[in-house]
């Protein structure tokens, strides 16, 4: 995992490819709060708030720990294979920013969806 | 705070501004500002909240402890906590303690006083606890006419404290004024030899700032100096989210560029009431307050004032200004404590606007509800040249009115009845 500074306030880097094969996990650190428009993130480690601007996306998220892939994680949410491509940007631009993180193989804890609900 | 949108807008269905969402209002509030006390060990002259002394009324620990619980509940991921200095109060610690241990993020400013090394290794080994130290000039002599002499040695002190305990990323907070708008790189190069991140705000004409911001607010050439710095620097500079008023210079900066008051922000006060934004302690924007039966979500869900402000706002005289969509009729607490409606432009709008209506106005400008000042100036405030209040010193006369025998011998000796053998 890349370390940020602390607190550090920094901006958004800059999103890059994103592996839908891969599996991915909300970061331990990061709390969600649905609301009308979809959800709010605050990643407590880096200080770093998203947004999220539709309810689907957070379905996403939220099947992330416990999908093989983050492909799998996103047609489980009912995402239009058409769109994976976008899909695919935001959720680059998420980990990115640490909101999400690579999943170690073989460690399918669901403790941080169970503390994010 | 940084803000990532994401996915990208043509993911949505149909395309909505998230800002305009966030105009309508939220479940709860994004950042809440918790003034603690109004009690202050500095008087500066700007102060927003006019503090100074404690008001008998501020919430007990228990009654804090409870707002603290509400937030959890509502997930409020963090809370911005103020004052008055909040360090002053006994229970403090033990508050950011309860805050953090209830998952409530803490962001607390200070002038320093009480940023020790000790309390400084204790803030650098917590995550959830970051420290804001205010700094209004880039050197003494700028910063102490402001905040009160010792001031800048009190923040530099802190920020050294934090520094040597391994606290990176610290928030060095800076309102800019007229006075120290020319000393931006020299904050920036504080920051940096601290490791720490600055963020600049604007001065509002709230609370004693009002009695200072003829003088000290930005002139109109010193606020486009300071927009282009903020395009050159803003990616490594916080600001609150309070230069918005200046986006009609040119592209927008950094943030939501949007008047949060009530929608995404508000204000705890020290006694519990609830204001649209810290910048508003005034009876027009108290929603209500958290001693209430609903406490404080049923003020931020059901208050009228708070539902008022989340209507759609139509710009009033700003509406046929092509640039209202960018700085959307800038502050509304600049406006009301200047005198100026609220549906029109900003006191400082830049392209003049504000200044005529200024010249428009009529009569007294509204006045804070509350004053906490210190009644009798403070040492810091007069350079520790207080005037001496002349006593004489004598003994009590052996006969008249106030005279009395001593009650027992040793109040006139301490070697009576003693007989050297």
């Amino acid at each position: 995992m890349v370390t940020t500074p602390a607190r550090m306030s920094v901006p958004p880097a800059q999103a890059s490819e994103f592996d839908l094969d891969t599996a991915w996990m909300l970061h331990p650190s990061v709390s969600v709060r649905p609301e009308p428009f979809g959800a709010l993130l605050y990643h407590f480690g880096n200080r770093r708030l998203s947004f999220l601007k539709t309810r689907q996306l957070l379905d996403v998220l939220q099947g992330l720990a416990a999908a093989p892939d983050a492909r799998t994680a996103c047609l489980a949410a009912g995402v239009d294979p058409a769109q994976l491509p976008t899909l695919a940007r935001a959720l680059a631009s998420l980990a990115a920013g640490e909101t999400i993180i690579r999943r170690p193989v073989n460690s399918r804890t669901t403790a941080f969806v169970e503390e994010s609900t | 705070m940084t803000v990532t949108v994401s996915p990208p807008a043509s993911f949505v269905a149909k395309p909505v501004k998230l800002v305009d969402q966030f105009a309508l209002g939220l479940d709860a509030p994004i950042c809440l500002t918790w003034e603690l006390t109004y009690a202050c060990n500095l008087a500066c002259v700007h102060c927003l909240s006019s503090s100074g002394r404690r008001d008998p009324r501020e919430l007990t620990t228990a009654e804090a402890e409870a707002v603290i619980d509400e937030l959890e509940r509502m997930q409020v991921f963090y809370v911005n906590i103020g004052g008055g200095e909040p360090t002053v109060r006994p229970d403090f610690w033990h508050l950011v303690d309860y805050a953090t241990e209830h998952h409530v993020g803490v962001k607390f400013s200070t002038n320093g006083v009480r940023i020790d090394a000790a309390v400084a290794a204790r803030l650098a080994s917590s995550d959830y606890v970051d420290v804001q130290i205010s700094l209004d000039g880039a050197t003494a002599e700028v910063n102490d006419k402001v905040r009160g002499a010792g001031s800048y040695d009190t923040a530099l002190g802190a920020m050294q404290n934090l520094y040597q305990a391994g606290f990176t990323g610290f928030k060095i907070s800076v309102v800019v004024t007229r006075e120290n708008v020319d000393q931006l790189d020299e904050f920036k190069a504080i920051a940096d030899r601290y490791q720490a991140q600055l963020r600049l705000t604007r001065l509002r004409p709230s609370g004693r700032g009002a009695d200072v911001w003829d003088e000290l607010h930005l002139l109109a050439p010193q606020q486009k100096q300071l927009y282009d710095w903020l395009v050159a620097n803003g990616d490594q500079v916080l600001t609150g989210d309070s230069f918005f008023h200046l986006a009609a210079f040119g592209e927008a900066l950094p943030g939501l560029n949007l008047c949060g008051a009530g929608r995404v922000v508000c204000l705890i006060d020290p006694v519990g009431d609830v204001y649209a934004c810290p910048f508003a302690i005034h009876d027009t924007f108290k929603a209500g307050s958290v001693r209430e039966p609903g406490g404080f979500q049923g003020v931020w869900r059901d208050s009228a004032l708070f539902a008022e402000l989340r209507e759609p706002q139509n710009g009033g005289a700003c509406k046929s200004c092509h640039f209202f969509d960018s700085c959307r009729g800038g502050c509304m607490a600049a406006k009301f404590f200047t005198g100026l409606p609220l549906d029109g432009p900003d006191p400082e709008c830049v392209r003049g606007f504000g200044e005529q209506a200024l010249a428009e106005v009529n009569g007294p400008t509204p006045k804070p509800s509350l004053d906490h000042s210190h009644k009798n100036p403070l040492r810091s405030q007069t350079g520790g040249a207080r005037k001496p209040v002349p006593i004489t010193l004598g003994v009590r006369p052996g006969s008249g009115p106030i005279s009395a025998p001593p009650v027992r011998g040793c109040d006139e000796s301490p070697l009576t009845g003693f007989a050297v053998p």
